[in-house]
């Protein structure tokens, strides 16, 4: 009997996660009152161990677990944006949960196992391996939504996204069961092989695109792409700030690195077929995002349609494809993850226990009486924006380049028209800090430390990768790369398995000894 | 237990595709032969679960109590289940059947946290009436 290939360094930082969910959580039953903040700080830790463990791993090609996980750099550079997400989040929790009473063992336990659910959906090469991390991160995400349980809003909130959430998993299911019954694998290599053999004039069969656009429903409701995107300004509006922060950009980014590693892997032979509904999905997302954006009073809910204007322009970058739109897409994500977690860092520094602090009428006049902390969002707001030099112009530039590129000219105008509309909400907000008189008390950041490291983190970050691209930019294109070379799926066998990893035309010799 | 060896081989990717499309079809001749009755065709079972798919599906949107509501996306996760068997066993592989195991295991997962966010609901509100919960709107 031959014992399947295992390969754990697939699943380290997941597995370092996982330890240290479970340690939070035991710790917690025993530890004073007092002490609730180690927490924190033990799994702010973990995180780190975790990006520093995938930085390590940085430049193997490999499969793992007999081909349900791949260890390549496109997994590895969504773990970075992941440990960057969660490890940001835990920053701002810091004094957040301390301040609103929250259960400190549970919160940060759930927030690294949705960590470990994003790992393995950046991770997976089999549709029920990414089905099993969608629901891991899905049900931890819905619990830490209603984690303020005597908060109405919070519960509905918390419903809502279970209730909506669980029936987009079950149109996700029911596309892996068609799609097993058409190609007879789950795996998406075997699927791919199987599509471009069976249909290779790229039409497919009626089953094969029914499961096709089944996943797509699954997938655009994860990234909430209109008109998929109902749940997600109730559900931001209503979970507290650090996780509806953690939402925004850690949930998109794991979603989006699974829909794209299944669409240009294993329907990428499909691309006419799948193409078209993206790009209607894009155009569709883009618009309802940014003018629903425009008549919002609540600043969560305005960065919640945001966020859903910058799943349309994720979709761009994917519906151009290939090389430069899947780098552009891992570019912006950087860059949205940046600039939206600083966003919402302020949002949380700003409210206060028992009082919110959400109306664009609580900012009036905070650029007189807090000056930092105004110019930080004001930075943050223009990046958003897209204005140079700051990272959310280099990523819209990118992503529209790569679209007009790839020949979609209309869907880059579109793109750009909606990002001239999205101007205005956006300074709005500017507009609102520094033009209007408010008496409106901040608590100062002095006394809370690590939520104005994770401010100036995402400053520095939003500054810095956008003045200087090139770097960042190479390294999404490498690990972009990484997701076409063959030697993925090629080393089927653990004595290949060497052999495939230095050569990646070992995809034909591995083939021909079973006839 | 005759082609448990080649079901075995299944599971390795390197199985060619050729082979595994004639295993399926003899898989199925093979059973007819036996005489051990009529078989169902496939397409039976396959419409039934898009049948009990469509009335979940239909269920979320038209009824208004969220435990129904519930039980609605618990039907059609189960039709989803039924898909997965009979594919498994069209194509002679096992591969269907585990993904079922999975899928009942997330389904008790997500009973468990679902109930639980309803139950939350409920005290603070005392409905579970979806058009009751409408604290936010656009």
């Amino acid at each position: 009997m031959i014992l399947p290939e295992v390969n754990w360094a697939a699943v380290m930082p997941s597995v370092i996660l996982t330890v240290v969910g479970i340690t939070v959580l035991c710790w917690e039953l025993w530890m004073k009152e007092q002490d609730r903040k180690y927490l924190a700080w033990l799994s702010l830790a973990g995180v780190a161990g975790a990006a520093l463990f995938s930085y390590t791993l940085w430049g193997r090609n490999e499969s793992a677990f007999n081909g349900m996980l791949a260890l390549d750099a496109y997994a590895l550079f969504f773990n970075l944006i992941i440990c960057l997400a969660t490890g940001m989040t835990v920053l701002m929790s810091r004094h957040y949960v301390e301040n609103n009473e929250l259960p400190a063992g549970e919160y940060y336990a759930l927030l690294l196992f949705a960590a470990v659910g994003m790992m393995l959906m950046a991770a997976a090469t089999d549709l029920i391996v990414i089905f099993l991390g969608l629901e891991t991160m899905s049900m931890a995400v819905y619990v830490l939504t209603g984690i303020r349980r005597q908060n109405v809003k919070a519960n509905e909130a918390a419903l809502k996204y279970f209730l909506l959430g669980a029936f987009a998993s079950g149109f996700f299911l029911y596309g892996v069961a068609l799609v097993y019954g058409v190609t007879g694998s789950v795996k998406l290599g075997e699927v791919a092989t199987y599509i471009s053999t069976h249909f290779s004039d790229g039409a497919g069969s009626p089953m094969l695109l029914a499961g096709m656009v089944l996943l797509i429903v699954g997938f655009g409701f994860k990234v909430a792409a209109a008109p998929f995107h109902a749940w997600a300004p109730d559900v931001y509006e209503g979970a507290p700030t650090t996780i509806t922060a953690f939402m925004a950009v850690g949930v998109k980014a794991a979603a989006f690195a699974s829909f794209v590693r299944v669409f240009l892997l294993s329907f990428g032979a499909l691309h006419g077929q799948w193409e078209a509904i993206l790009w209607a999905l894009a155009v569709l997302t883009m618009i309802v995002g940014n003018l629903t954006a425009l008549v919002q009073d609540n600043i969560k809910r305005m960065l919640a349609y945001s966020s859903i204007a910058h799943a349309g322009y994720l979709l761009v970058a994917m519906v151009a494809g290939g090389e430069l739109g899947g780098a552009a897409l891992m570019y912006y994500l950087v860059a949205y993850g940046l600039m939206n977690l600083g966003a919402f860092a302020i949002v949380v520094a700003v409210g206060k226990k028992g009082e919110p602090n959400e109306e664009f009428n609580d900012y009036a006049g905070l650029g007189f009486r807090y000056p930092g902390l105004a110019m930080m969002m004001t930075i943050f707001m223009l990046s958003l924006t897209g204005i140079p030099p700051l990272v959310g112009f280099t990523g819209k530039f990118y992503v529209f380049s790569a679209a007009v590129k790839a020949g979609y000219i209309w869907l880059a105008v579109i793109g750009v028209l909606n990002s001239v509309v999205s101007a205005y909400y956006y300074i709005r907000v500017v507009v609102t800090m520094y033009m209007q008189e408010g008496e409106k008390q901040v608590e100062p950041l002095s006394t809370r430390p690590a939520l104005a490291t994770a401010i100036v983190a995402a400053t520095v970050g939003t500054i810095m990768v956008g003045v200087l691209p090139a770097k960042p930019m190479a390294l999404a294109r490498h690990s972009f790369a990484s997701l076409q070379k063959p030697a993925q799926t090629a080393s089927s066998t653990p004595k290949k398995d060497q052999a495939a990893t230095s050569t990646p035309t070992a995809t034909a010799p591995s083939k021909t000894p079973h006839h | 237990m005759a082609d448990g060896k080649g079901r075995m081989a299944y599971g390795s990717d390197d199985t060619p595709e050729s082979e595994r499309s004639e295993r399926a079809i003899s898989h199925q001749a093979n059973d007819e032969s036996l005489g051990n009755g009529i078989m169902v065709p496939i397409h039976y079972h396959l419409m039934l679960s898009a049948v009990l798919f469509t009335i979940g599906a239909l269920g979320v949107l038209l009824r208004r109590n969220t435990i129904v509501i519930f039980m609605s996306v618990e039907l059609m996760l189960n039709a989803v289940n039924l898909s997965f068997v009979a594919l498994a066993r069209q194509w002679g592989s096992m591969d269907g059947q585990l993904i079922v195991f999975f899928v009942m295991a997330v389904a008790a997962a997500e009973a468990a946290v679902g109930l639980a966010i309803i139950l939350m609901v409920f005290r603070n509100r005392e409905t579970v009436n979806a058009d009751e919960l409408n604290l936010m709107r656009w």
